[in-house]
């Protein structure tokens, strides 16, 4: 791995987000707008009636968990669509760059970028509607980083699936996060599902986070094993993304599809 | 050039290079040299297999045949080290409009692991007269101004071997004689082979040491590029190619 050349590519992404407002703004904006959002939603559950459900851990946290994996998961396709967009591919890939070190920059980028979303939603969240934490005390780590990594793994197929099949194919991405969510359990237990979405959801990473966190919230102790198993299942995702996108990569070499890559020829 | 120089292996070697796209067959039992401190230039109507023969060195195409040798390096085996030993501009590879001068230059010099790389930009940037542009975006550049910025960028290594697809085709006939001279004293001074299409004939006479006309993916003819045409019954470079363009058969492109 020449660390050079994956400096580069982050300082890419650098440059386009210091001089573009338009491109900062995202990072932190929408997710800013929802913990306002489920802030005061989960403000008005906890008054409207002695539920003994304190929602702001519940709903709120998990609202911000979810939202730093999405995060995540864009900040990696949004540096690689930044080459789609201007057209970049032939510049990049004619050169010594490895995909490893290609795809590793994509992560250093999306690394930075999520944690400056991460930053401004513990804060708004924490100083705005109290949550607090303590609540997840040292499990709020593990629980990141299963979601980082799954964040990764998808946002490295992501990026694979529009190379494969073309900038049209864009559309297809930026939804997915909202497509797997009813999957990983995000605001009820895994029981309420039926079976078919509950063996999906066991194959998803988040679903064991977000299980771990009501166990949390609820006063019972999460399961380790179960929670070492999500983070197991999540760096196997993140290997065999990889091992995707060097095989769609592969194949656009093998084809012709990298050398005539542009937003006009390619469906 | 010192007898060590001539004792290493020319700069691009292409060996019987053949790439098939289903039925049809773009570049077929392809096979040239390009020497050190040779401008060898690549000719062929659209669609001969220029570009897909570029392509294939660069390894951004896989060829369904042969082999690609750059400096030595099989590109198909050593991909890295050998793509680190060359560089391109080309007409329809715009470095990224939102980035400046600067940035791209500064961007692409990591990627390609050039060292004192400040000092090599600030260079380019002088002999390729992008001073004053080093602030600025490359999306705000004229198309001529922005080819001076994909040959600065193709310079940055020092390639042993160095693609140029179409060059100067967007540039004006005074700045394409200054690229023209530039990119002949850099061939001469750094002994770096280049590999250069046009479809400019009184250009290609005057840069190429060598040309290779290729038609249907076929290499028809080779040679000094002054005295081909008479070979071959010729009044002109442009008449030869005009005449391959149009008979390809009359030369051996068969198919």
């Amino acid at each position: 791995m020449k660390w050079r050349a994956v400096a580069g590519v982050v300082l890419r992404q650098v440059y386009l987000m210091r001089s573009s407002p338009t491109r900062v703004l995202p990072l932190f904006a929408w997710v800013a707008v929802d913990i306002v959002l489920w802030g005061f939603f989960t403000r008005w559950l906890n008054e409207a009636g002695p539920s003994g459900i304190d929602f702001v851990p519940q709903l709120l946290g998990a609202v911000l968990l979810w939202d730093f994996f999405g995060r995540v998961m864009q900040g990696v396709t949004t540096a690689f669509f930044e080459d789609l967009w201007s057209r970049n591919f032939l510049n990049v890939f004619a050169t010594p760059l490895t995909i490893s070190e290609y795809v590793s920059g994509l992560v250093v980028t999306s690394t930075a970028a999520s944690m400056l979303g991460l930053v401004v939603m513990l804060l708004l969240a924490s100083a705005g509607f109290g949550l607090s934490f303590f609540a997840y005390g040292i499990l709020l780590l593990p629980f990141l980083l299963v979601l980082f990594l799954f964040g990764i793994a998808l946002g490295i197929v992501a990026s694979a699936i529009v190379l494969r099949y073309g900038p049209a194919s864009e559309w297809l991405v930026w939804p997915l996060p909202a497509v797997l969510s009813p999957f990983a359990a995000v605001f009820y237990p895994l029981s309420t599902l039926p079976e078919w979405m509950q063996a999906i959801s066991r194959l998803m990473p988040p679903s064991y986070v977000f299980e771990g966190m009501r166990a949390v919230v609820a006063g019972q102790g999460v399961s380790w094993p179960m929670l070492l198993g999500g983070l197991a299942l999540a760096l196997l995702q993140v290997f065999l993304a990889g091992w995707l996108f060097a095989r769609v990569h592969r194949h656009a070499v093998n084809s012709g599809l990298l050398a005539r890559y542009s937003a006009e020829s390619v469906n | 050039m010192t007898p060590a120089e001539t004792s290493r292996p020319p700069v691009l070697s292409v060996r019987a290079l053949h790439k098939r796209y289903r039925e049809l067959v773009a570049v077929e039992e392809l096979s040239f040299d390009v020497g050190r401190g040779e401008i060898v230039g690549l000719l062929g109507p659209n669609g001969a297999g220029k570009t897909t023969t570029i392509n294939m060195v660069l390894g951004v195409l896989q060829p369904s045949a042969g082999q690609v040798l750059v400096d030595g390096i099989d590109v198909a085996r050593r991909r890295e080290q050998a793509l680190a030993r060359t560089n391109f501009a080309a007409v329809y590879a715009p470095l990224p409009g939102n980035l400046t001068v600067w940035q791209n230059l500064r961007y692409f010099g990591l990627i390609y692991g050039v060292r004192d790389l400040s000092a090599r930009i600030d260079a380019l940037l002088q002999q390729f007269a992008l001073e004053r542009f080093r602030d600025t975006r490359c999306g705000l550049l004229s198309s001529g101004e922005q080819t001076r910025v994909c040959l600065a960028k193709a310079m940055l290594n020092r390639p042993p071997l160095l693609l140029l697809d179409e060059p100067t085709a967007s540039l004006d006939p005074a700045t394409a004689q200054d690229i023209r001279q530039l990119i002949r004293r850099l061939a001469r001074e750094e002994g770096g082979g280049i590999l250069w299409t046009s479809h400019n004939m009184g250009e290609v006479e005057e840069v190429c040491d060598r040309v290779l006309l290729m038609s249907r993916g076929r290499l028809l003819l080779q040679g000094d590029p002054r005295t081909l045409p008479q070979e071959h019954g010729a009044d002109s470079l442009e008449d030869l190619f005009i005449r391959v363009a149009r008979e390809p058969l009359q030369f051996g492109g068969g198919r």
